[in-house]
């Protein structure tokens, strides 16, 4: 009984010590990505929410709802947790709010690398980082005597020894799946191979390349070595795959790596589980991946009351100590006091190797789109890699034309 | 009914019908007819946790200007219906003109996104529609022809594949035919290659989807015809068996022209169902195989970062002029017999 009451005791004492926002009215909407350490990270929102009305919504379609939800007005979110690729069309139609005089005012724990500034003005507070990178099964890799990879050239000798050795019939994995996912992977191929997707600063697609046809390639000789439905697999799929045993080597977000290696699943294959650097491709010396962020925004068609309750609990989390100590292995936390542990690897390592982020474009989502139907068919055989290229930039051109960028 | 009855028993789905149906599309016209203004973009300093350089970002106060003088954005007439991701004449003649053979013309205009939807779209129209109304005519035949005490249960395990969500029933059979799945793992073993994928493989996704179609539409067809099978007198029947004709004739010479104008009803309206497949190409996750035009649609709505508005309403507006067409034939029929009956 004594113990009970003492640990009431000390829970309520102990949400009392968290709630040290304020917070006195306002209401403070969440829209967010759904991965877990956002999950975290709005929990510890919450945990000052004071006499804030508090929602959230976490999901996967984020970026489907993102843009109708924050034109009405009001809009049906206050905050939008929003990454380099997602803030680009909520900048292009104007609907979040700089956020200077709140940073002053209430930001004193967030630190200065954290602000994303457009021409001076706060747009979005970052907290986290992530990559893509290699994830490697080091059991696998040694039963072959192969080293673990550092390019993709490695990457397909290893996968190739590793089906030869009659081991896995699929040894590679990587998020193909028609759309978005596929997109992602030409940029960071493409990126690796050194290419710029814009003729000279302007809006000028510059893909249909030599550098083009490697990326295109490369990413054939890679879908080969994968299971044959790949086109139909996201990260989750893949990570599905890999917690099966089917995959020897995979390229992978560095925020999934939380659920990957928890104790859910076979412990031998998550032991044996290495989290490594992105690879380079190509004789390049950058990685083949992109450096993102992700941050939150504030909505513009919202009251400056509800705005000011949510940059306080979210500023809150966005420089909680505490929530960086006790899910350091969740992400790799932007704030102080940050200890990067063994899972931040594969982003630590990107930036050493001078990864470059994904281009904040305006005009890119267009050419992400296009990308992502336009480059199926040569994965599928039935096209040429020059020919998937054109296709690409006449489909980009158009859009782009309707959009008023050309 | 006198007229002035009928219009007041009409008046509120009439009105319900120009609310939420008429004037939609009305508005999705003008807006297909409409491009964004031309994008005002400024040098900035950008900086992020990577490091700081010189970018572009859309002059916000630029465009709130030219966007309150035009809110409905750039006339662009019938730009964005001919150009390349929709009927893209430039593209085609330019492609008849280089062609060496026919064959190569229509390989390279089915290349483009437009036709190559259309293509989809008008093959599973025409495969589905006459396979459900086929199967659903003999599911009923037999049905009907069975003994009254277990034909509840039969009728209700026959519409099953119409109540599943068809989301969901598309999941089902998408999980069966993963590589892994039932149906895909034997297809290996069968075609001894096990690099085989139904997903993957174009034909193998049409079909796939063909049959989920047929599988899902079918129900529907059924439970109509089994309705109108109930109504076909009995007399005629006795008659033609005492003349000593056989099933099939009986339900060539009087089961079908009883139940003609149903049939024309049941096709009608799959057709009109079967022009706008969408949902199966979601749950098959089917994107880089096949494209309908509901999913073009919903492609320039969703998929892309960039809202497509003049995008999807062209193609919406050119999705029901499709429908019309299709159509013409099965009313002009229909029209004829009006005239003739009365």
């Amino acid at each position: 009984m004594k113990k009970i009451l003492v640990t009431l005791l000390f829970l309520l004492f102990g949400t009392v010590a968290n709630a040290d926002c304020n917070i006195k009215s306002g209401s403070i909407n969440i829209l967010a990505n759904d991965f877990p350490a956002l999950r975290t990270l709005v929990e510890t929102a919450k945990e000052c929410k004071g006499s804030a009305d508090f929602k959230v919504t976490h999901s996967a379609e984020h970026n489907k709802i993102a843009v109708p939800a924050l034109t009405a007005n009001p809009s049906e979110f206050s905050v939008r947790v929003a990454a380099n690729s997602s803030i680009v069309p909520l900048m292009n139609a104007d609907l979040i709010r700089p956020m200077n005089d709140l940073v002053k005012k209430y930001g004193k724990g967030i630190q200065e690398s954290q602000l994303i500034t457009i021409d001076g003005k706060v747009m979005a507070v970052a907290f986290m980082a992530n990559t893509q990178h290699l994830y490697v099964r080091t059991d696998v890799l040694q039963e072959n005597g192969i080293a673990i990879p550092k390019t993709y050239e490695e990457v397909v000798a290893a996968a190739e020894k590793i089906r030869a050795a009659g081991k896995m019939k699929y040894p590679y994995a990587a998020a193909y799946k028609a759309g978005w996912n596929l997109a992602e992977e030409f940029v960071n191929m493409y990126i690796g191979h050194g290419g710029e997707f814009f003729k000279d600063g302007g809006a000028q697609p510059n893909i249909n390349n030599a550098k083009g046809v490697a990326t295109l390639n490369m990413l054939k000789k890679l879908a080969d070595l994968s299971n044959p439905d790949y086109l139909t697999h996201d990260s989750e799929a893949i990570k599905v795959e890999w917690e099966s045993g089917n995959v020897a080597i995979m390229t992978l977000w560095a925020s999934r790596s939380g659920t990957l290696l928890d104790d859910e699943g076979d412990a031998k294959i998550t032991a044996a589980t290495k989290l490594v650097a992105p690879a380079t491709v190509g004789g390049g010396n950058i990685p083949a991946a992109t450096l993102w962020w992700d941050g939150f925004t504030l909505a513009k068609n919202r009251s400056d009351a509800d705005a000011e309750a949510s940059f306080r609990a979210m500023a809150h989390a966005a420089s909680s100590k505490e929530m960086v100590a006790k899910a350091a292995d969740q992400a790799v936390w932007l704030v102080e006091g940050f200890v990067p542990g063994p899972k931040s690897v594969g982003v630590i390592e990107a930036v050493k190797m001078g990864a470059k982020p994904y281009p904040m474009l305006p005009q890119m989502g267009l050419m992400h789109g296009a990308l992502g139907s336009e480059i199926v068919e040569f994965l599928q055989g039935n096209e040429s890699a020059e020919q998937a290229l054109k296709d690409v930039e006449a489909a980009y051109i158009t859009k782009a034309k309707e959009q008023g960028f050309l | 009914m006198p007229n002035r009855s009928f219009f007041w028993f009409f008046f509120p789905a009439g009105l319900a019908m120009i609310l939420f149906i008429g004037l939609p599309i009305i508005s999705t016209g003008i807006q297909s007819f409409y491009a964004q203004h031309d994008q005002i973009l400024i040098e900035v300093k950008k900086c992020d946790p990577f490091g700081c350089k010189t970018s572009v970002v859309v002059d916000q106060e630029a465009t709130s200007k030219i966007k309150d003088e035009k809110p409905l954005g750039k006339f662009n007439g019938f730009g964005t219906y001919i150009d390349r991701n929709h009927l893209a004449t430039d593209q085609v003649s330019e492609f008849w003109n280089e062609s060496k053979s026919v064959g190569e013309f229509i390989g390279k205009v089915g290349n483009l996104p437009f036709y190559k939807a259309l293509l989809f779209t008008l093959t599973y129209c025409v495969i589905v529609t006459p396979c459900v109304l086929l199967l659903g005519f003999i599911i009923a035949l037999s049905l009907n022809a069975i003994s009254r005490k277990i034909r509840g249960p039969l009728i209700f395990g026959t519409i099953l594949p119409m109540i599943v969500t068809p989301l969901v029933g598309s999941l089902v059979l998408f999980w069966m035919i993963d590589a892994e799945g039932i149906i895909g793992a034997n297809l290996q073993i069968l075609m001894d290659d096990p690099y085989l994928s139904v997903k993957s493989s174009k034909a193998l996704t049409w079909i796939t989807i063909i049959i989920y179609g047929v599988w899902h539409h079918s129900p529907f067809a059924f439970v109509v015809f089994y309705a109108a099978l109930q109504t076909v007198p009995q007399e005629p029947l006795e008659a033609s068996i005492i003349d000593g004709a056989s099933r099939f004739q009986r339900v060539k010479h009087i089961v079908l022209p009883h139940i003609y104008p149903v049939v024309t009803f049941v096709a009608l309206i799959s057709l009109m169902d079967n022009f706008r497949v969408f949902e199966p190409i979601i749950g098959f996750s089917a994107e880089g195989s096949a494209q309908s035009l509901s999913w073009l649609i919903y492609d320039n709505l969703v998929n892309e970062e960039v809202i497509l508005f003049g995008s999807a309403a062209a193609t919406s507006i050119m999705t029901i002029v499709g429908i019309s067409i299709i159509l013409t034939p099965v009313l002009l029929r229909t029209w004829k017999e009006f005239r003739t009956n009365r």
